[in-house]
């Protein structure tokens, strides 16, 4: 195997053993970035310096978890000095004064930074094409998309250009490309994972959370970035766990549901006779398996495509041309050069979504749409809360197919329904997996999505590490 | 349903400038979506209580505690006009 | 025949906290620094930061709350309000929509018109923004420059009821207000400074009619002259519109200083239409009977109570006690000098007049001059065991003031004590009857009065330290019988 398609774990195995230095791994994997990154396309920033830093430092970081691994982040996290661009030419040339939390923590862990990741404008996308820079290709077939918003992580990943790598998810940017690209991703329990210095899309559905090659990294990764953070209000304060403790084949006795009403939805058969074979393998493997009933799916994508965009609508207000980013040349006052300054700084998607937004928060509207947007949230959060009282788990698709290909989807309704299983987790706030389980005809990777009650991320990663198990597909790489 | 003016109110708001051509195209967009969330009017919430936070919490506080603000050449430094100190806009008004 | 129109006034005071570090972020709160040296990520609303409460910015506003009679919320949240300025770094201004901390208060006010309640509708929390100036004149200018080391100072905006009927009642409610903040110490309140701000609304309605009228938003009012005068112009203007029988437009109008006069702001704003949705970056606060009663317990004696007090209870004028416990600081330098001295009419004699005198012409507040409240309680016993006169004490009054040193020193050093010796004024009072003889013979003839020229002699002599009251005594014995 090469040294590009190893796991965290056996990247720190080599390094325990001698057999590999922290300086020839950094090499292997910028080597192999310069080999496929003109076909990938997973960065938008090689940060090539910042890797020669970070392992400047790896004497006085031996012992830390990620002491020497390359990790890719999304260019949504600030990082102090590099430029954190979220996809957009809105902020192509900002460079933050700051790090984000979760990238004090890679540093504080040993990590060596090898670039920022390419994703859809400020994560508002399931394809990484709404890059305001260039597309990224799915490393399985470079026709196809990497999925999004975190696509550029997810095929970093996918294509050895990064041990690991950090992505976001608001519905579904982690778990679907992960899903793409054969990966595994993980978005943990809203408030896990601190997002400070995470660009905000939606707020109040914000997550961070790894992308990696197998489920024992995403355990090792989880324990770096997940904890509180007194700098962020919305994160959990608690005594943290070791995620990996739960890396046990084991699934007897786990009650795993199936929703009919996610399975009677319309989509890929060869997705779905793939999820439902691997729920067979969990079965066999002595999880009680069995179907249960909830609300549509289709309502949760209904309110999320309220609840997002409002909370986008307040969060994109700030890029106004004043403090940093991008101004508008053309202005005769201030007001011509914010609206110059946001017609020239924003893509398609973004503008649609921030017009939705404020349509739906303006004055007359707001019962209409947020305020029942909400309260359907309620109904749907209680609906999981009601399956977990039972439940340890449910599964479902990650997506309703596998890659899309590239240009393949310009209608923004069709392209949203591609998150019709992710976006529901994201409204309840619960954690979920996505974990490949196949490949259909066309060789391209599918993915079956775990869900956990909220602090259930430890039996999703046991349930998961039981079905890489089983599936045995985990170190099949795409070609490249 | 949402017209070119409700778009045009909206962009208003946003700060957005759209020419025609995004304004028709947004009109069709945003209606199909707004037809698509309509959807949620199936659901009957008459007392059903919002969710705005999903992990319940409350009264998260910090102490009344001068930290160290940022050097003002990193404040600025990203500044796209700047002058004495300041950050630099245009002017307010046009005339 | 006109008709007579009754004045409704609401007022939104927003008061900024002194608290030591901003609301949601731990930049200083310090003003007058270097234009954008109070800044850090959070408080530029650079994209990824995030705010966090700071404790001491509730705890105020629950003791504004209960200051104000007010219903504390057991459950409160923020939202955020969305309008574009650039002075306003994410476009949107963190504050409280529906859930404020504090509702359903009122307080009480008097004005030469008498005492009025006025309802105080809510107290809520929120970031002030950061100040913008222009280059050059607002019409003229080429560009604006912003500061951002105001934003994210906390405010709390307190909104009454349309109670007020005069522009004085506004004037009084906005002083009792000010009044209430200092004794609670939990703001500066200089309007000047624009720690302590007020808009208005402004309707006429025919006396008897239950409706409102049309109202005005009056702004930019920076003192409370500005406020009285803002006010009284703009009930003017819309009387002299009804009478016209034309109709007053609801607006907002700013009151310029120098011309004296509101101006309508028409068509330079934008619509208000604010979407406010709770702020998810925040979580919502439960306050909890416990955190309310300990905020309770740091209220002190609010100036309405303590006005009442002086009157009731020391007996002092109406006026004394206005003055008195209008300043927080006079009224804690009234009662430590009373815990030593319990005479408070001439105790407040001294304060309204030489020590205020003293302050005023030095620009002091109480605590900063020389005389301390034990110090002043000491001269006023000495002026009461006749050590000195009461005219020496002002001399000694001032030396304190300046000096800082006690009275029995000054007296010393300057051999100030008062001559209540018989037989060393004897030589004196002789000296003085020999050398005034028309005055004797006055006396000598019955006028009363020029035994009072002939005491301020002796007194001229002893450079005041005279006992007058003896002098006048020694004058008698020796000329009239």
């Amino acid at each position: 195997m090469n040294i590009y398609d190893l796991t965290i774990h056996e990247l720190k195995e080599k390094i325990a053993a001698g057999e590999l230095t922290p300086a020839e791994i950094k090499k292997a994997y910028a080597d192999r970035i310069n080999e496929v990154e003109d076909r990938v396309k997973s960065y938008v920033t090689v940060t090539d310096e910042l890797a020669e830093q970070d392992l400047a430092e790896y004497e006085n970081k031996k012992e830390a978890l990620l002491a020497g691994i390359p990790i890719a982040v999304k260019d949504n996290m600030s990082t102090d000095g590099i430029k954190t661009s979220c996809g957009s030419k809105m902020l192509e040339n900002y460079n933050p004064p700051y790090n984000a939390t979760v990238v004090e923590k890679l540093n504080a862990a040993g990590a060596v930074i090898m670039g920022k990741t390419n994703m859809d404008e400020f994560a508002m996308g399931s394809s990484t094409e709404n890059s305001a820079f260039f597309d990224t290709h799915n490393p399985w077939n470079l026709n196809h998309a990497p999925g999004g918003s975190s696509g550029g992580s997810a095929a970093a990943v996918a294509a050895g250009e990064c041990a690991a790598a950090l992505g976001s998810d608001t519905g579904g940017s982690i778990r679907q490309p992960a899903s793409y690209c054969g990966v595994v991703g993980l978005k943990p329990t809203y408030g896990m994972v601190s997002r400070y210095g995470l660009v905000a899309f939606a707020s109040s559905l914000d997550q961070i959370g790894p992308i990696t090659k197998d489920v024992e990294d995403s355990a090792i990764l989880m324990n770096v970035i997940a904890g509180h953070d007194p700098k962020d209000s919305t994160s959990i304060a608690g005594q943290k766990e070791d995620y990996t403790k739960y890396l046990k084949e084991d699934v007897s006795g786990m009650k795993i549901g199936i929703p009919e009403e996610y399975f009677n939805l319309e989509f890929d058969e060869e997705v779905k006779a793939s999820v439902l074979a691997a729920v067979e393998k969990l079965k066999e493997a002595g999880a009680e398996v069995e179907t249960v009933h909830m609300t549509d799916a289709s309502y949760a994508l209904a309110a999320y495509y309220v609840i997002a965009p409002a909370e986008a609508s307040s969060n994109l207000a700030r890029y106004d041309g004043v403090r940093y980013g991008l101004r508008s040349e053309q202005a005769a006052d201030v007001s011509e050069m914010f609206t110059n300054t946001r017609h020239e700084g924003f893509g398609d998607e973004v503008k649609r979504r921030i017009m939705i937004g404020t349509y739906a928060l303006s004055s007359g509207y707001y019962d209409a749409y947020y305020l029942k947007a909400q309260k359907v949230r309620t109904l749907i959060k209680d609906d999981f809360d009601r399956i977990f009282n039972d439940f340890d788990l449910i599964i479902t698709p990650t997506a309703p197919s596998t890659a899309i290909e590239l240009g393949s989807k310009s209608d923004p309704l069709e392209m949203y329904h591609t998150d019709i299983f992710t976006v529901p987790i994201n409204i309840a706030g619960v954690p979920a997996m996505s974990v490949p389980c196949g490949f259909d005809s066309s060789e391209m990777p599918i993915g079956l999505q775990l869900i956990g009650p909220h602090f259930g991320e430890g039996k999703i990663i046991q349930a998961a590490y039981t079905l890489e198990k089983l599936l045995n597909i985990n170190e099949k790489r795409a070609e490249l | 349903m949402i017209d070119k003016k409700d778009v045009e109110y909206a962009a208003g708001l946003a700060q957005l400038k759209l020419d025609e051509e995004e304004k028709e195209k947004y009109t069709e967009q945003i209606g199909e979506i707004l037809n698509y969330v309509d959807k949620l009017s199936e659901l009957d919430t008459d007392d059903v209580v919002p969710t705005a936070y999903t992990v319940p919490m409350k009264n998260v506080l910090r102490e009344d505690q001068v930290k160290e603000s940022l050097l003002r050449e990193k404040s600025l430094a990203n500044a796209p006009d700047e002058k004495d100190g300041h950050f630099r806009a245009p002017k307010i008004m046009s005339d | 025949m006109t008709t007579k129109y009754e004045t409704v006034i609401g007022l939104e005071v927003h008061v900024q906290l002194n608290t030591e570090s901003k609301i949601f972020c731990g930049c200083s709160t310090e003003f007058g620094k270097e234009p954008n040296e109070n800044t850090c990520p959070v408080c530029l609303g650079l994209p990824g930061t995030l705010p966090v409460l700071n404790k001491k910015v509730v705890d105020y506003a629950i003791m504004a709350g209960l200051a104000l009679n007010c219903d504390i919320a057991e459950y409160s949240k923020f939202d955020r309000k969305n309008y574009f300025y650039p002075d306003l770094p994410k476009a949107y201004q963190i504050s409280q929509f529906d859930l404020p901390v504090a509702e359903n208060g009122e307080i009480e006010i008097e004005t030469e018109a008498g005492i009025f309640n006025i309802g105080v509708t809510r107290v809520h929390l929120e970031e002030d923004a950061g100040k913008l100036i222009h280059e050059g004149s607002i019409d003229k200018s080429k560009g604006s420059l912003v500061d951002y080391n105001r934003t994210g100072v906390p405010l709390i905006e307190i909104v009454s009821e349309p109670d007020m009927r005069t522009p004085a009642q506004a004037k009084a409610y906005l002083t009792e207000l000010k009044m209430i903040m200092e004794y609670l110490d939990i703001s500066d309140c200089n309007m000047e400074e624009g720690s302590l701000r007020c808009d208005a609304n402004v309707s006429l309605r025919p006396v008897g009619q239950e409706e409102f009228g049309i109202k005005a938003e009056l702004k930019n009012m920076n003192s409370f002259s500005a406020v009285e005068k803002g006010l009284e112009y703009e009930v003017k203007r819309q009387q002299g519109l009804l009478d016209e029988g034309k109709k007053v437009v609801q607006e907002t109008r700013t009151w310029d200083e120098s011309l004296n006069k509101t101006i309508s702001m028409r068509g330079k704003e934008e619509a208000h239409d604010y979407r406010y949705f709770p702020e998810p970056d925040l979580v919502p606060l439960e306050i909890d009977a416990a955190w309310k009663e300990e905020m309770r317990k740091e209220i002190p004696e609010l100036p309405r109570e303590k006005y009442k007090r002086f009157i009731f209870e020391l007996g002092l004028p109406e006026y004394d006690a206005g003055v008195l416990t209008g300043d927080k600081d006079l009224s804690v330098f009234f009662e430590e000098v009373l815990s030593d001295y319990d005479d408070p009419k001439n105790l407040s004699n001294w304060m309204m007049g030489e020590f205020l005198r003293l302050l005023n012409e030095n620009s002091h507040s109480p605590f900063e001059s020389g005389v301390s409240p034990i110090n002043l309680a000491k001269m006023l016993k000495m002026i009461d065991q006749d050590i000195i006169s009461g005219k020496i004490a002002k001399e000694v009054f001032e030396k304190m003031y300046n000096s800082g040193k006690d009275p029995e020193t000054i007296v010393e050093e300057e051999g100030l004590k008062q001559i209540s010796d018989q037989d060393e004024l004897d030589n004196i009072v002789d000296a003085i009857i020999e050398d005034n003889p028309e005055a004797v013979e006055d006396v000598e003839n019955g006028k009363e009065r020029a035994i009072g020229f002939l005491v301020g002699q002796v007194m001229k002599e002893t450079r005041g330290k005279a006992n007058p009251g003896l002098v006048n005594q020694m004058l008698r014995d020796k000329l009239m019988n």
